[in-house]
């Protein structure tokens, strides 16, 4: 086992961060932590990487118990915090020598296990970190975070303000780190960056909506959903929120997704609402739904 | 060991990369100490003086004649009544008269007594106060050269203030206390500064989730420190001997130590004061409000302890600062061996012990 | 239509040494159009906004916001305009009430308006229970929600958001987009940075710049159907890769 967690509640003074939180994570699963800010992620991953006490239930990472064995697991997890944590005043390199060292093993040791992310790196090794862009922090910070050979990867919101191409090498690492048998459990606020884990765990104000595969998950959802268009957008999420058989209207990209009350739903009646309401160029379309279309189906 | 050597040589890489903190560290001391030395001093050098001289005889004359030569005065004019003391004084081109009595050589020879009033500007304290010191001083080496020709000798002038430090210079008396204010300053807030960084910048909690053990953490944090902290102990005694020609009377090998020592009790300070703080900025704080004040104000480096008020006097028992100024003072100006100051290094001894304890204990391996 | 165009921009440049951090931009926003500004980090988004905004001064080119000139008017630009960033919005250790009142004052609003329109403000916004509390107590999304409102306080004829709903949970992200589309029904004109692609995705128009150059800028739909895929997650990845 990876990581189980059971029945871990935490409290900051009056808040709830973290309410009756079970689940398991498989070895070598590549594991996503779904929820915007505040949903009680990092409080999560600081109970998991001992650096927190959760004030009921259990939990164990490798094996080993997150407050009896707390060393063990410090030895065997390697974890990347939501802010970038790096020596800002030393170079590329250093920082990666620093970290191995405090592991007690070398960049030689394990050079094969980070050798694909750090000769992207490689060309800024004697720049210092702090003047590095932002997928270049990020790239470093996991190379720190692999540098022991860790059995189970904690990431904390790894892509959140790295732009769309850093974003992409990222998780393609994340799938070549998978394969070498890492356990990975990463967190992010990012509905887009669910589809790309094995199991997906969708959770907010301190509460797992749901655990599932991201095609499971998307598959749950109890209603068809409906692409709707028109020549003014605004004007039309109002018109439908007013709609008497409306179950759920959100903005969606350059689509409103629309669900209906009824489960003989028919189009065009809405076609003629909309046009009674004076809006033209109407679009009505089936769609598949996204994990954000759950998430919100489910945290209504 | 390997962790821990390498964690020293990135401490090593932050100190010199950062420019601030090298400078707090090396200029700093080389500032206080040209500041007091030179700037702030209770030196007074050529001070115009005016003589009111009712005898002018041989012995006067001899007197205004030493006085003169000195560097510290110089005899700006002579007056001849009494009124113009007042005058002169206004006009503010002096800052001490020297009045002798009418028979002055004839008194002193007939009655062993002879009279002369030091009228000082007390606009100035301090300055009116240095001077008469001095004049005193001038007076009580005469005599002595004095009695050493007639044998009877019966003038007995105790001054103990002027025993060690016989020519009244305030580099001596400001050496002892920069070097306390130094060390704690680098000792103390500097570690202070560099845990609570590693807080603030997120780097704590890699540290944490890592092998390293939190006592390698504290030492490796507080080696370069306890190097630095040496070597700028070094700086400030070879500057007070060799540009203030300070004599160390002691034992250079009993300051070294004793130095060490209360380093040792700085860090162990600074340690404590970056557990209770999560920010830079509020372990700065700390630092300078919680030690440095007290280390200037109740440590007897400026104010002395004995004419404080009796609850400042106790508060000041507590301030480790006040030792270790009792020490050095004791082995820089006296030169007095462990005999005399081992009370205090004991006092200082367990007050370390007792700051590392706590610290220790303080420590915290998760992050609440 | 000349007064249509509230933004208008032409050969901008701005040059840090010898880097092009923007090289020769052109591009129009029309009035009560929602346009997303998209690139990588270090394309030179943020100094092409701070020229627009008139808080950085241009190299060379022509740009002209709200009707003034970023050479020559830069003082009457930021009068016309509202800002709000990710990074810098309420002040956390003030009241709802206290915020409004503040950046209201800073816009040069008469004291009644102030009054006026934080009542509105604040039941549009369903934040009556907590109007005196310190904005550092509430939820991320209202406080975003609420930071939106106030840039709109002086009623700007465009508003500059940067990254404006990062991190946000997708409810309450719907929320604020609807606030955007009813301030561009009602003609002002949100001009978006951002570098998440689902973002971009509900802007009117969008431009992405790679190495200080706009790459592309059209309608969302087009610009995938251009490129062949469905997201502008991808299209965003074919130019940035070249």
């Amino acid at each position: 086992m990876g990581i189980s967690v059971s029945h871990i509640s935490k409290s900051y003074k009056a808040v709830k961060a973290l309410k009756d939180i079970s689940f398991e994570v498989k070895a070598g699963e590549l594991f996503g932590l779904i929820g915007p800010d505040g949903a009680g992620k990092t409080t999560l991953f600081r109970i998991l990487t001992t650096l927190l006490i959760a004030n009921e239930g259990t939990a164990t990472v490798a094996n080993f118990d997150v407050i009896s064995d707390y060393k063990n697991i410090r030895k065997s997890v390697g974890y990347m915090p939501g802010k970038f944590s790096l020596y800002q005043d030393l170079t590329v390199e250093e920082n990666l020598d620093f970290f191995a060292t405090i592991f007690g093993t070398t960049i030689e040791e394990n050079y094969d296990l980070i050798k694909d992310i750090y000769v992207q790196i490689a060309p800024f090794k004697d720049r210092r970190a702090g003047k590095l862009s932002g997928g270049m922090k990020q790239k470093l910070a996991l190379c720190c975070a692999l540098i022991h050979k860790p059995k189970v990867l904690f990431l904390d919101e790894p892509t959140t303000g790295v732009d769309p191409v850093s974003r992409k090498e990222f998780w393609d690492m994340l799938k070549r780190l998978q394969q070498k048998g890492i356990t990975i459990l990463v967190s992010t606020p990012y509905m887009d960056e669910a589809a790309l884990c094995d199991r997906i765990a969708l959770i907010q104000d301190g509460k797992i909506l749901e655990i599932d595969t991201p095609q499971a998950i998307v598959k749950h959802y109890p209603k068809q959903i409906y692409n709707v268009r028109a020549n003014n957008t605004y004007q039309l999420i109002k018109a439908l929120n007013t709609y008497k058989h409306n179950h759920s209207t959100y903005p969606f990209g350059e689509f409103v997704h629309y669900t209906d009350s009824r489960l003989n739903f028919n189009p065009d009646d809405l076609v003629r609402y909309l046009e009674s309401k004076k809006l033209s160029n109407i679009e009505i379309e089936k769609t598949n739904p996204t994990i954000e279309d759950t998430f919100m189906e489910l945290a209504k | 060991m390997k962790r821990f050597i390498g964690f020293i040589k990135k401490e090593f890489y932050h100190i010199f990369r950062d420019r601030r903190s090298l400078f707090i560290l090396f200029g700093m001391p080389i500032a206080q100490i040209m500041l007091f030395g030179f700037a702030i001093t209770n030196e007074i050098n050529n001070v115009d003086i005016a003589v009111l001289d009712h005898s002018k005889d041989a012995t006067t004359k001899e007197i205004i004649n030493k006085i003169s030569a000195s560097k510290y005065f110089s005899i700006n004019q002579f007056i001849d009544k009494e009124s113009d003391i007042e005058t002169i004084f206004k006009k503010g081109k002096v800052k001490a008269v020297l009045n002798f009595e009418k028979d002055f050589s004839k008194n002193l020879i007939k009655d062993h007594n002879a009279k002369i009033q030091i009228v000082t500007d007390a606009t100035d304290p301090n300055t009116a106060n240095t001077i008469s010191n001095y004049v005193n001083a001038i007076l009580i080496q005469y005599q002595k050269e004095l009695n050493k020709n007639i044998t009877i000798s019966y003038q007995i002038v105790p001054r103990t203030r002027m025993v060690y430090n016989p020519e009244l210079k305030s580099v001596y008396m400001f050496v002892p206390g920069v070097m306390t204010i130094i060390l704690m300053l680098v000792s103390a807030m500097m570690t202070s500064i560099s845990i609570t960084r590693e807080k603030e910048l997120g780097t704590m909690e890699i540290l944490l989730v890592s092998p390293i053990k939190p006592i390698q953490v504290i030492v490796g944090k507080v080696f370069p420190y306890i190097f630095l902290s040496i070597i700028n102990a070094i700086v400030i005694v070879l500057l007070s001997i060799f540009i203030f020609k300070m004599p160390v009377q002691g034992s250079l090998f009993l300051l070294g130590m004793e130095s060490v020592l209360f380093i040792i009790t700085a860090l162990a300070l600074g340690i404590l004061i970056s557990t209770i703080s999560a920010t830079q900025q509020t372990a700065m704080m700390i630092s300078l409000i919680g030690l440095m004040l007290p280390v200037i104000l109740l440590s007897g480096f400026i104010f002395p302890i004995s004419s404080m008020p009796l609850p400042l006097q106790m508060i000041s028992n507590i301030i480790p600062a006040k030792w270790f100024i009792i020490i050095i003072k004791g082995i820089m100006l006296k030169g007095v061996g462990m005999q005399f100051i081992w009370k205090e290094t004991l006092i200082l001894l367990g007050m370390t012990i007792f700051f590392i304890g706590l610290s220790v204990k303080k420590y915290k391996i998760r992050l609440e | 239509m000349k007064n249509n165009k509230v933004i208008q921009v032409e050969g901008l440049t701005k040059i840090f040494g010898d880097f092009a951090a923007v090289n020769a931009i052109t591009f129009e926003v029309n009035k009560g159009e929602i346009f997303g500004f998209l690139g990588a980090n270090g394309a030179g988004k943020t100094t092409a906004m701070k020229m627009l905004i008139g808080i950085s001064t241009p190299t060379s080119g022509k740009a002209n916001v709200a009707g003034f000139d970023v050479h020559k008017h830069a003082e009457d630009i930021k009068k016309n305009i509202g800002y709000m960033s990710q990074k810098f919005a309420l002040y956390d250790d003030l009241t709802v009430k206290e915020n409004i009142t503040f950046f209201g004052g800073i816009y040069g609003l008469s004291r009644k308006r102030i009054k006026e329109k934080s009542a509105v403000l604040i039941e549009e916004l369903g934040l009556e229970k907590v109007a005196n509390k310190l904005v550092g107590a509430l939820p991320l999304g209202w406080k975003q929600k609420l930071s939106f409102s106030v840039a709109l306080l002086h009623e700007p004829k465009i508003v500059f958001l940067d990254e404006p709903t990062g991190g946000v949970d997708p409810i309450t992200r719907r929320q604020f987009w609807e606030m955007i589309y009813k301030a561009a029904s009602e003609g002002t004109t949100v001009f978006v940075t951002t570098h998440y692609m689902d973002e971009a995705e509900y802007c009117d128009r969008v431009s992405i710049m790679v190495n200080g150059k706009i790459e592309a800028l059209d309608t969302p739909k087009r610009l995938k159907e251009k490129f062949k895929v469905d997201h502008m997650n991808d299209v965003f990845l074919k130019l940035a890769r070249g």
